[in-house]
């Protein structure tokens, strides 16, 4: 489904992406961890070409979508529906309408229709009271939340979580956790997580892939993740306190 | 020039269903919310303009002509001037400021994934906001420098109001009030131009905002004194 061929990205004359290669294939939840400024959310910018490499191939359903004009690129982006780590939701408009913003600009829809299916968005996401207020009035998990509704409504195949748990509590970042499984055994939409959270790359990812230094390190499911032989990955579990001897060693994914 | 073409070209759904709101909403940012600043500074320059040039006229007896030196400074190069400087300042940074942030929090890259183009979701109602609103403003700031001449030429001066408006009307040209609109329509341009673009390449959080709207003020400035220049020679000369 997301196939990276030798995927190399320099910023600033610093290698961010090195000869990357990895699929994510369809059902999959694919998560993304690593230290900050491993390449993880440049990895993501990548897959809907808001960055592109300087070498290397990405494809998308087997298109590459390198040299793609803007007509065929909206093509592919509208496969995608993405959760920024800001939410980026529009701080002028309410949350019901950067909701509907997608419907009303590329659908022919009533705008009846348009609210019915926001409003169901919403109360999926525990929004139902919060559609009236603007994004300033709400909590860092609502704007998630909302922007989660806003990524979801145009029925995408696959969505991009970029850091969809930083800077909220443990309950609300479980909660988030929650949405995104629901958002696979409900919808059937292909995830890929950008995280640093391991404890929450562990319950909700099907796939664990870990960025170093540009490099992949591992990729592999969780149970093969939490025993890596290697030593960034062991260094990466212990800094959560998560041991191959510790309460993950029982851990068995759905 | 990529974005003001592309922004040009979607003007057409300036007033359309999904632009009209925005659109509307920039006409009444750059034509209502500056009125108060534009009326005070279009007064004064006329003011001043008739003071300075009056005290001198009035030496060798000739301050009656303070009308014609103020209206066809006002109409020619001080109204659609001072007009594109505070909407520079005023309106061009707010749009540099917003659109900075908007980039540094990732709204521009929702946009774009989305697949809503930033120049038409953004840009086109902005420049149609400020080219439409420019003349207007420029109109306005133009009678409002004329009265304020009349007032010191009145007080000051000795030189009644309605000689002040007959010479007032008497040297100002058709083609001056022309050029002038023109002026402002194309300072419009350049004032959306530059904000827009220095808010769409904002880096650096909060530091990289407040560059790009001090860069948005000051390139704005530059451009519109030589190109103010530039459309002077080219009608004049």
């Amino acid at each position: 489904m997301i196939r990276f061929d030798q995927v190399t990205k320099r910023l600033s004359r610093k290698t961010v992406l090195d000869e990357i290669s990895f699929e994510v294939d369809e059902g999959d939840t694919f998560v993304i961890v690593g230290l900050s400024g491993a390449g993880k959310s440049v990895t993501l910018k990548h897959m809907i070409r808001l960055m592109a490499p300087d070498s290397g191939s990405i494809s998308i359903d087997g298109e590459s979508i390198e040299s793609m004009g803007r007509s065929e690129l909206q093509r592919v982006r509208s496969k995608f529906g993405v959760l920024f780590q800001s939410a980026a939701l529009l701080q002028w408009m309410s949350v019901q309408d950067n909701v509907a913003l997608p419907l009303r600009e590329h659908t022919r829809q009533s705008e009846e229709e348009i609210l019915a299916q926001v409003n169901e968005r919403l109360e999926l996401l525990g929004l139902g009271d919060a559609g009236d207020k603007y994004p300033a009035e709400i909590s860092g998990g609502m704007r998630k939340r909302a922007g989660l509704a806003r990524a979801i409504i145009m029925n995408p195949k696959i969505v991009l979580y970029d850091e969809p748990t930083s800077g909220l509590d443990p309950v609300t970042s479980r909660r988030i956790d929650d949405l995104i499984v629901d958002m696979r055994k409900q919808l059937g939409i292909t995830s890929v997580v950008v995280t640093h959270d391991l404890h929450s790359a562990l319950t909700i990812g099907s796939r664990i892939m870990m960025l170093h230094k540009g490099r992949i390190v591992e990729n592999a499911t969780p149970e093969e993740f939490i025993r890596s032989k290697d030593e960034t990955v062991q260094s990466f579990l212990a800094s959560q306190y998560i041991t191959k001897k510790g309460k993950w060693e029982s851990f068995s994914h759905e | 020039m990529f974005m003001l073409f592309e922004a040009i070209w979607f003007t057409r759904y300036a007033f359309g269903k999904r632009s009209r709101h925005e659109t509307v909403t920039q006409l009444f940012v750059t034509g209502i919310k500056s009125i108060g600043v534009i009326t005070v500074v279009a007064l004064f320059t006329g003011m001043i303009l008739a003071l300075q040039t009056g005290l001198e006229l009035q030496r060798y007896g000739q301050e009656v002509y303070i009308g014609s030196a103020v209206s066809v400074s006002m109409i020619r190069e001080m109204g659609p001037f001072m007009t594109a400087l505070i909407i520079a300042a005023s309106v061009g940074s707010a749009i540099a400021a917003q659109l900075g942030t908007m980039t540094v929090s990732e709204e521009i890259s929702a946009l774009e994934v989305m697949s809503i183009n930033p120049n038409r979701f953004l840009v086109m109602p902005r420049l149609v906001g400020l080219v439409l609103m420019m003349p207007i403003l420029t109109i306005y700031t133009n009678i409002l420098g004329i009265m304020g001449g009349a007032v010191v030429g009145s007080t000051q001066l000795g030189v009644s109001v309605t000689s002040y408006m007959d010479n007032a009307t008497q040297f100002a040209t058709n083609k001056d009030l022309y050029v002038g609109l023109f002026k402002a329509l194309v300072f419009g341009v350049i004032i959306t131009t530059v904000a827009c673009h220095q808010g769409f390449m904002t880096t650096e959080g909060a530091v990289g905002v407040g560059k790009a709207t001090r860069q948005s003020v000051v390139i704005s400035f530059l451009i519109i004194l030589v190109v103010g220049y530039m459309i002077t020679r080219m009608f004049y000369i």
